[in-house]
């Protein structure tokens, strides 16, 4: 973890204060997590008490403070999708990876996470791997989908 | 130096613009929306590109990669003008026959026109096409033109003359007059009549005063704001623009989710386009009004669709809503007046001052004007974004433009409003849509989500997985909804799970009584809406899952069993390869049997087995038959007989 690169991103934000969320985001993205002495240092350049970062962390969902796999499995469970059978297709990968949503296997191979609508509801049920859509999924075709990652 | 200086030095950029296009040079037009990008889209656009430099066409053909067409069953789509001949599904495949046929020979390629699936006749213009022919396009119908990486396009289709209009021929209280009288009311969810919550702030006190653009859309099954910003986000831009000099606002801010990223992207250029244009920033036009926009990522939390959540996040912390003894339009974003619609509202309003209120006002019912556009979605042939006017019945929309219910199934509800929303059944097809219609009707319009069911989707169902995303979306700030929602999933998911008991309805109703009444915002006080709707419509099945431990509809696992009828079975073995827990037992010329110990209920052998032996079938309610003894279980096959 470099400070540089952490003091960059909330340089670019003009150190204010009420750019906090959006410089968490972007550290986020870079980093795929939250790692602790990033949000030290958020906290001490924009001079924000660190209960109010670990409140905004684990407030928004798209925060985590432990790592995360190699690739992100997102399961759609959009209205859309969960009539077309989206949970069990959750069920299904669950019981592949051996990992609860929200969860992350030992290896960090996978992390599995629902979310509430990707918005291609003409593809449902859809899942979306590292930002790859893969729609009409079905429970029998999920084992396929998945062996494509390493 | 921003480009252009004066109103008229717009219209001359604009002639400018138009001269050097030619209405009759080909143009092949590419929708890239979310839904079609994730059919393959990319790939098309890259085929495209790489096809016209083969076959020579370099600079004799335009491509357009435009935003979301609403078409999205049958993406990716591509339009090519100008004789508007739409092609649909395409894969990187069919493109060389595009360009080498239909481009440069100006045929039409059959079989990738769209045909109709009732009388299979082709048809091969896009507005001739019932899901469009039926619609009335007036916000959502530039985003299939223009490119929304491009100003010039907007400009092209007379982009920025209604802020100009504003700007140079009418006061501000003239544009608000125009907005109230237009009687344009919200399309985010309330349906608050937008020009009076302008005028209250106006007439707040306060030197600074914000707009702001709510495009935190989370119900989900909903992506009509994401189509819009991500595919003409100019518009909403100059909406915004023209209210903030209505109530007298500096600065705008646009708070969308992270989870949409292209529509950041795209409006993030927008911004950066306007402004070297002269249309955003100091002295817009010439005109001494000065006005900036900034985007703002939303994090990820539902309840920041919340007026004042949303500027609760806006200001850096956790999105949480505030009791409004005082609105936020006189005291908002940091105390200070702040106007917030959403996405759809913002588009709306170059339009009225465009074309004008009375125009506006001629469209739609009594309470409701001008058009709305509803994500079409769930058990439906057409899934899309449709533009209707208000009022448009939702047979209609369901069975004209969305061509009804797919695979012979039967109509069973339909849900608006999202998650404080409610479904609609069948004997209510006939209801006109409109704000107080819905409302009525024990559902609401909400931000315009229309998820369609059919016979398949269990109802009590429905309503356990709205609280559930409700449960997991409550920030957990008051009692009644932190907990109250809690407990009404909790008994949801027995009843679901076949542990329902006597007397679980009415403790619904008791706890969607407090939770109505005592919830500090929108999200708490709504949240017993899919319960009280479905009960409303649906009591039977209700009482079926507690009373009889059934599933009507045979849809929650807990209570179905999945069963192999020995009289249909082939032993095809399809099922018994495919099972993922080793619950078939089966094998070549042995009828197959489902050993429920193991069975997941994945449904997976449902799902394989050939739709001309339909041997597996669901239970539920009922024991389930004993297997076949083994030795009736051989089939002898006729063939190897002789």
């Amino acid at each position: 973890m470099e400070n540089d690169r952490i003091d960059q991103i909330i340089d670019k934000h003009h150190g204010e204060a009420s750019s906090l969320i959006q410089v968490l985001l972007e550290i986020q993205s870079e980093y795929h997590w939250l790692p602790k002495e990033a949000l030290k240092r958020v906290s001490e350049k924009l001079k924000v008490p660190e209960t109010r970062i670990q409140h905004i962390a684990t407030f928004y969902k798209a925060f985590s403070l432990v790592p995360k796999g190699r690739h992100e499995i997102h399961i759609c469970m959009g209205t859309a999708c969960h009539v077309r059978g989206a949970s069990r297709v959750l069920d299904t990968v669950q019981d592949l990876t051996g990992i609860k949503p929200g969860e992350t296997d030992l290896e960090l191979k996978f992390s599995l996470e629902t979310v509430n609508c990707l918005g291609c509801c003409a593809l449902g049920p859809v899942m979306e791997i590292d930002g790859k859509t893969h729609g009409k999924m079905a429970p029998a075709k999920t084992a396929d989908v998945l062996k494509n990652y390493e | 130096m921003p480009l252009i200086h004066s109103p008229a030095g717009l219209e001359e950029f604009r002639k400018g613009i138009l001269s050097k296009r030619d209405p009759k040079k080909p143009c092949i037009t590419l929708c890239c929306g979310s839904a079609c990008h994730a059919s393959g889209s990319g790939e098309v656009a890259v085929a495209i590109e790489e096809e016209i430099k083969k076959q020579g066409l370099t600079g004799t053909v335009d491509v357009r990669k435009t935003g979301c067409h609403g078409f999205c069953e049958r993406g990716p789509i591509i339009i090519n003008h100008p004789d508007e001949i739409s092609y649909f599904q395409i894969t990187p495949d069919d493109v060389p026959e595009i360009i080498s046929k239909s481009i440069k020979e100006k045929k039409v390629i059959d079989r990738l026109v769209y045909t109709d699936p009732g009388t299979k006749e082709a048809i091969i213009h896009e507005s001739e096409i019932p899901f469009y022919k039926n619609q009335e396009r007036l916000v959502f119908g530039s985003n299939g033109s223009i490119d929304p990486k491009s100003i010039d396009d907007y400009l092209a289709i007379g982009g920025y003359s209604a802020l100009a209009k504003s700007l140079a021929g009418m006061t501000p209280e003239q544009v608000l007059e125009e907005v109230k009288k237009s009687k344009l009311r919200g399309r985010g969810g309330g349906g608050f009549p937008a020009g009076k919550k302008w005028e209250g702030s106006r007439n707040a006190p306060g030197e600074i005063k914000y707009v702001i653009v709510n495009a935190d859309e989370g119900d989900p099954g909903a992506y009509m704001d994401r189509a819009l910003l991500e595919g003409n986000p100019h518009s909403v831009l100059e909406g915004l623009a023209i209210g903030a000099y209505a109530i007298g606002a500096h600065e705008g801010y646009i708070y969308v989710r992270q989870e949409y990223p292209m529509a950041v992207e795209n409006v993030t250029l927008a911004i950066r386009q306007a402004e070297e244009y002269g249309l955003l920033g100091k002295n817009i036009l010439g005109t001494g009004f000065d006005f900036f926009v900034k985007v703002h990522q939303g994090a990820g939390a539902f309840v920041c669709g919340e007026s004042s959540a949303l500027m609760t996040a806006l200001e850096g912390r956790v999105g949480e809503p505030r009791p409004k003894y005082i609105r936020s339009n006189i005291k908002g974003l940091w105390d200070r007046p702040s106007v917030l619609n959403n996405v759809e509202t913002w588009s709306n309003v170059p339009l009225i001052i465009n074309r004008g209120a009375e125009w506006f006002a001629g469209i739609g019912t009594e309470g409701s004007k001008g058009t709305k556009i509803f994500s079409l979605v769930g058990k439906i042939t057409n899934t899309g974004l449709v533009e209707v006017p208000m009022g448009m019945t939702l047979r209609d929309i369901i069975f004209k433009i969305g061509g009804g219910i797919p695979g012979g199934k039967k109509f069973k509800a339909v849900q608006t409003g999202g998650p404080s929303g409610g479904c609609i059944p069948e004997d209510q097809l006939d209801l006109e849509v409109g704000f107080d219609e819905l409302t009525k009707a024990g559902s609401m319009m909400g931000s315009g989500g229309m998820i369609v069911m059919d016979e398949d989707t269990c109802m009590v169902d429905v309503a356990r997985y709205f609280l559930d995303f409700l449960t997991d979306e409550s920030c957990g700030k008051c009692v009644p909804c932190r907990e109250g929602i809690r407990q009404m999933l909790k008994i949801l998911t027995n009843i679901t799970n076949g542990k329902g008991k006597e007397g679980d309805i009415v403790l619904l109703e008791q706890l969607s009584e407090t939770a109505c009444d005592a919830s500090l915002c929108a999200l708490g006080r709504t949240a017993p809406n899919p319960f009280l709707s479905t009960l409303k419509y649906f009591r039977n099945e209700y009482e079926a899952h507690i009373k009889e431990k059934r599933c009507p509809a045979l849809t929650c696992k807990e209570l179905i069993a999945y069963y192999i009828d020995p009289e249909k079975c082939s032993a095809c073995t399809l099922c018994f390869k495919q099972c993922p827990s080793n619950a078939i037992d089966g094998g070549k010329n042995r009828i197959h049997t489902v050993i429920q110990e193991n069975c997941t209920k994945c449904g997976t052998c449902f799902e394989v087995c050939p739709a001309r032996f339909g041997a597996v079938k669901k239970l539920s309610g009922e024991p389930v038959p004993a297997p076949l003894p083994e030795e009736k279980r051989t089939i002898t096959r006729k063939s190897k007989e002789k």
